[in-house]
């Protein structure tokens, strides 16, 4: 009997770009057909190579209950990410993950569940919701509140309609500035909290956007009386490696690829407040 | 049908006061409706009241000249409607309309400034209360300000 080798750690796989969709002006969904398609947990992150370029980290951002395919959100920002942005259907990436920490879901039965998202940070959420609409009787009441930058940066506009219509969710979407057109709310995501249906005791926050917004929503999350232990963020550092040896993404005695990203607000918080960090 | 003490008296917003407090302010509250596109005041107008939004969204603008009236914020259901009516000189500093058929309580400022001076206790409390929303709109404009989604 032969026994396969077990991949290296950092070794990407190729893999087809099934589709590509256009979000907003700036981010873009990859759906890469993976064989056989690793089991991701929501909040977890994938290695995506753009050959000749570079690496980025990139959540998983499609339905963890897919086993064909997995799906990347992400914003250009950098050479790395827009030369997968550049890519087109049938081109080949290097891929390697699932890395990191989850969303604590199993530990959130039972509980209210409150989703704050941030701009492209609703990307790595929305496994999440995905797996809170699949498992919805597990869970008290489900939030998401949502912020942009315009109306035209709001990404997943039809999920986020679907995930109020037809899956018992609580939607709240604002944008930090409108236009003429725009009918929905005006202001930061963080006066989205107060609306929110939740009884603060029992409610898991799941946070992910810039961190100064992160930050901000936590503290109003814990005015309302979710305790720190309950509000977990995903956290965003300089990933290379993603398997805890390079020591890019160290956060105090933390690595954010090994550790995380996703983080308690009782750990993260005074992480948060050190500039050195 | 509630009242407007029953009202006043369950909102977060006034939690706490004394119920001989909650009764002047009952004295000077009255329900308002406005239209869609109906604007509630005007930046410049004098401000002599402030709402609790029952149902539907207010958005507070500016319009600088020449240029699309700017919405800064909106408010919906639970929240409280301007602070001008409480600091001299007592004019509006931005526009509110009404984006979709709203309904609200409208409390006297007028009315409520002179009990104020003549209660102190009750200026304090209502002080404290309107200070919170003053600095919550203040940390959201520092937060809007950073275009924390824009950087990068």
């Amino acid at each position: 009997m032969t026994i396969a080798a077990p991949a290296p750690p950092l070794a990407p796989t190729p893999c087809r770009i099934r589709r590509v969709a256009r979000e907003t002006r700036d981010t873009f969904t990859l759906e890469l057909d993976v064989a056989p398609s690793p089991v991701f947990r929501p909040g977890q992150f994938a290695m995506l190579y753009a050959f000749g370029v570079g690496e980025v980290p990139i959540s998983y951002s499609g339905d963890p209950a897919r086993s064909d395919v997995t799906v990347h959100t992400t914003r250009e920002v950098g050479p790395v990410t827009r030369a997968l942005g550049a890519l087109r259907r049938g081109a080949t990436v290097g891929c390697r993950g699932p890395y990191g920490a989850p969303w604590p879901l199993d530990d959130a039965r039972g509980h209210d569940v409150v989703l704050v998202a941030g701009g492209i940070g609703l990307a790595p959420l929305r496994p999440a919701v995905y797996a809170l609409a699949a498992r919805r009787a597990e869970f008290g009441r489900v939030a998401v509140l949502y912020g942009a930058r315009g109306p035209a940066d709001v990404l997943f506009a039809r999920d986020l309609e679907r995930w109020r219509s037809t899956a018992d969710i609580d939607v709240h979407v604002t944008v930090d500035a409108g236009t003429p057109t725009w009918k929905g709310n005006v202001g930061v995501v963080t006066g989205l909290i107060p609306r929110a249906q939740i009884d603060p005791r029992r409610t898991t926050a799941l946070l992910c956007g810039p961190e100064v917004m992160m930050r901000f929503a936590a503290e109003a999350l814990r005015a309302r009386g979710v305790p720190a232990a309950s509000i977990r963020l995903s956290l965003e550092r300089n990933m290379k490696c993603a398997v805890g040896w390079c020591g890019h993404c160290q956060l105090g005695a933390a690595f954010v690829c090994k550790d995380g990203p996703v983080f308690g607000y009782d750990v993260a918080e005074r992480l948060l407040a050190m500039r050195e960090l | 049908m509630e009242t407007l003490e029953r009202i006043l008296s369950g909102h977060p917003f006034f939690a706490g006061l004394a119920p001989r407090h909650l009764d002047l302010l009952v004295g000077c509250a009255s329900n308002v409706r406005f239209k869609a596109d109906e604007f509630v005041f005007h930046a410049g107008a004098e401000a002599n009241e402030f709402y609790l939004i029952r149902g539907g969204r207010i958005s507070l603008e500016i319009a600088p000249p020449g240029r699309m009236p700017l919405v800064l914020q909106t408010l919906g259901e639970g929240e409280i409607l301007g602070w001008s009516w409480l600091v001299p000189p007592y004019h509006w500093v931005l526009d509110a309309r009404a984006v979709e058929p709203t309904r609200a309580i409208a409390l006297d400022g007028r009315c409520l400034r002179g009990k104020c001076e003549a209660d102190h206790d009750l200026g304090y409390e209502l002080l404290k209360r309107f200070a919170l929303i003053m600095e919550q709109g203040l940390q959201a404009a520092r937060l809007q300000l950073l275009d924390v989604y824009g950087a990068g």
